[in-house]
């Protein structure tokens, strides 16, 4: 048989309509990347879609460790830390409660459980403005109003819960609770169940939740401003920061590159674990 | 099935209860006791710090004769409808492209949908730029010879919101193809080949058999986008600020303002509570059909 590498017009029409929205999704990316590798003076000569004439890594340099933003003068290095030492904790303590929680809804459902699960789903849906107003006295009372660790990172673990819950619950409900009796035979409790049979059938599920938490606390922006102050705060807040800043010229280079900074860490994570990135935001998108 | 009471210790039925116990303390003091909070602090004379005072519904009236709050759910009407319409449209169009077996299929998921794992706010930097009038997609047009080419939406008032549309459906068109693409392949095989026997068209097919079955996925993606919408606040804060003016204002920003920077909690209050019953309105027929259909 001979195959011929010809499209059929119809077939074009759909590969040139599929490229066509592939270069709308790539095209901002781009325009980030080379404007971040330009100067000032050569962005005003050759626009912003040229190639840079070399790989200038001023705007980096600057980004990273001179920008001012807010009253400081040292680039967003500190705030790129802080998001790191603010998202790990987060993640870990959410994804755990969550696999605990996701195991009692499924294998130790109690009077009242069910009804618990659907009142938690709540916390899926609702917009977080309706929590922000209690949450800040709450803090302000604790203490820990405006700091990173435990403030904000309290606040994402809270609101994380019913994410992390449903992911769990939703996984465990398809393992066979005929394992779970065999193992309640066999003498093992509540604990050494989880950890013999659950746990190692979890992989794929604590992949999704923690990718799924990872991406959602690093891009958090909403949180971010209202609960941390100053050299507290996360890279989002710390971006809008310095591309809001007044000066006399506006260094576009800077902040694209102080962005792509920003945007780093979720877009390897996307690129490396992809399909369970996709497989959260469908799972979460069918069941919550 | 879960354990009958006899095969199932008191010790490990106890610790099931310990262990789920921080979360139902969490979910109901800082999910629905935060919410009732809220509504209470709609009702009192709260400025910068909470007061227990009891104003009726002042702030409401506050609230509702405000012209910023209007013009903030005209444009989350505007830019909510805009953008559902077409990140849904072209969602949906994506999905049935990719799904006619396309070499290179993963590689298009990657790039549709990469924007999705961007915080808004970078999104809501790079569109600002791409839409600066002497930088941008204005400069660029003129560049090629159309010297009196306009395109400043970003900086008109009138306009600017409609630029947080393209903004928003560039970042999570991707997501609502990836929920239309899982719809698509889990449409029964069998029918479609019924179909194809019985000599139907390939756009009759779709329109005729595969889109009716998805209307489930349709409502999801509903759903979901409004519930993007009504939340959208970094991007928005990024791209134009809220401005020019209020002219972008959204809900969403208007409570940020009115708690946290005019101290005026409760107006801020009052503004939370309306995004709370805006989103509910959507999502509870979806919540109620969901738990119809697993029951």
């Amino acid at each position: 048989m001979r195959t011929t590498s010809i499209l059929s017009p119809r077939r074009w029409v759909v590969y040139s309509l599929l490229s066509l929205a592939a270069l709308f999704f790539l095209l901002p990316f781009y325009v980030m990347l080379v404007t971040a590798f330009k100067t000032m003076p050569e962005i005003y000569s050759t626009g912003i879609l040229a190639l840079p004439s070399s790989l200038n890594w001023y705007a980096w340099v600057h980004a990273w460790s001179a920008a001012t933003i807010g009253a400081a003068s040292s680039g967003i290095h500190g705030y790129f830390l802080n998001s790191f030492i603010l998202v790990i904790p987060a993640v870990v303590i959410s994804t755990a409660i969550g696999a605990f929680n996701g195991y009692v809804l499924t294998h130790w459902r109690f009077r009242g459980s069910n009804v618990f699960f659907y009142m938690l789903l709540l916390g899926t849906i609702i917009p977080f403005q309706i929590v922000l107003l209690p949450m800040a006295w709450v803090e302000g009372r604790l203490g820990i109003a405006g700091t990173l660790i435990p403030g904000l990172m309290l606040v994402h673990v809270i609101y994380g819960l019913a994410f992390t819950t449903l992911f769990f619950r939703n996984y465990y409900v398809g393992i066979p609770h005929d394992l779970v009796k065999a193992a309640r035979v066999d003498g093992a409790g509540f604990f050494s169940i989880f950890f013999r049979i659950m746990l190692p059938v979890s992989t794929p599920i604590i992949m999704v939740t923690a990718i799924w938490q990872f991406t959602m606390i690093w891009n958090n922006f909403l949180f971010g401003v209202v609960f941390t102050q100053g050299g507290q705060q996360p890279v989002t807040v710390a971006i809008n920061d310095l591309v809001d800043t007044v000066t006399s010229v506006h260094m576009w280079n800077v902040d694209m590159a102080a962005a792509i900074f920003a945007a780093l860490p979720t877009l390897l994570v996307y690129l490396i674990a992809g399909k369970y990135f996709v497989r959260g935001l469908t799972a979460g998108a069918v069941k919550g | 099935m879960p354990f009958t009471k006899a095969e199932f210790s008191g010790r490990d039925r106890l610790m099931a209860k310990i262990v789920l116990s921080p979360t139902i303390l969490a979910a109901t003091f800082f999910i629905y006791g935060f919410i009732l909070w809220t509504i209470w602090l709609s009702l009192t004379r709260s400025t910068i710090l909470p007061s227990n005072h009891f104003v009726g519904l002042a702030n409401y009236y506050d609230l509702f004769g405000s012209s910023r709050w209007w013009r903030s759910l005209t444009n989350l009407g505007i830019f909510g409808g805009l953008y559902v319409l077409i990140s849904l449209s072209i969602g949906l169009g994506l999905a049935i492209l990719l799904d006619q077996r396309i070499k290179g299929e993963r590689l298009y998921q990657v790039v549709f949908l990469y924007p999705m794992a961007l915080s808004a706010v970078v999104t809501g930097v790079a569109w600002r730029w791409l839409l600066d009038p002497g930088f941008g997609l204005q400069a660029i047009v003129r560049s090629m010879g159309f010297p009196h080419f306009a395109f400043a939406w970003i900086d008109d008032p009138d306009m600017a919101i409609y630029t947080v549309v393209i903004a928003a459906v560039w970042q999570t068109t991707g997501f609502m193809m990836a929920i239309f693409l899982a719809g698509l392949r889990g449409v029964s095989s069998d029918i479609v080949k019924a179909a194809q026997i019985d000599g139907a068209s390939n756009a009759r097919i779709y329109l005729r058999v595969i889109l009716p079955s998805l209307a489930p996925t349709f409502f999801v993606a509903l759903v979901l986008s409004v519930g993007l919408a009504i939340k959208s606040f970094g991007l928005i804060i990024a791209l134009t600020g809220g401005g020019p003016g209020y002219s972008t204002n959204v809900p969403s920003i208007f409570m940020y303002v009115f708690s946290f920077q005019r101290g005026e909690m409760g107006v801020g209050a009052a503004s939370a509570l309306m995004m709370l019953v805006i989103m509910m309105i959507f999502a509870l027929p979806f919540l109620y059909l969901d738990s119809r259909r697993q029951a």
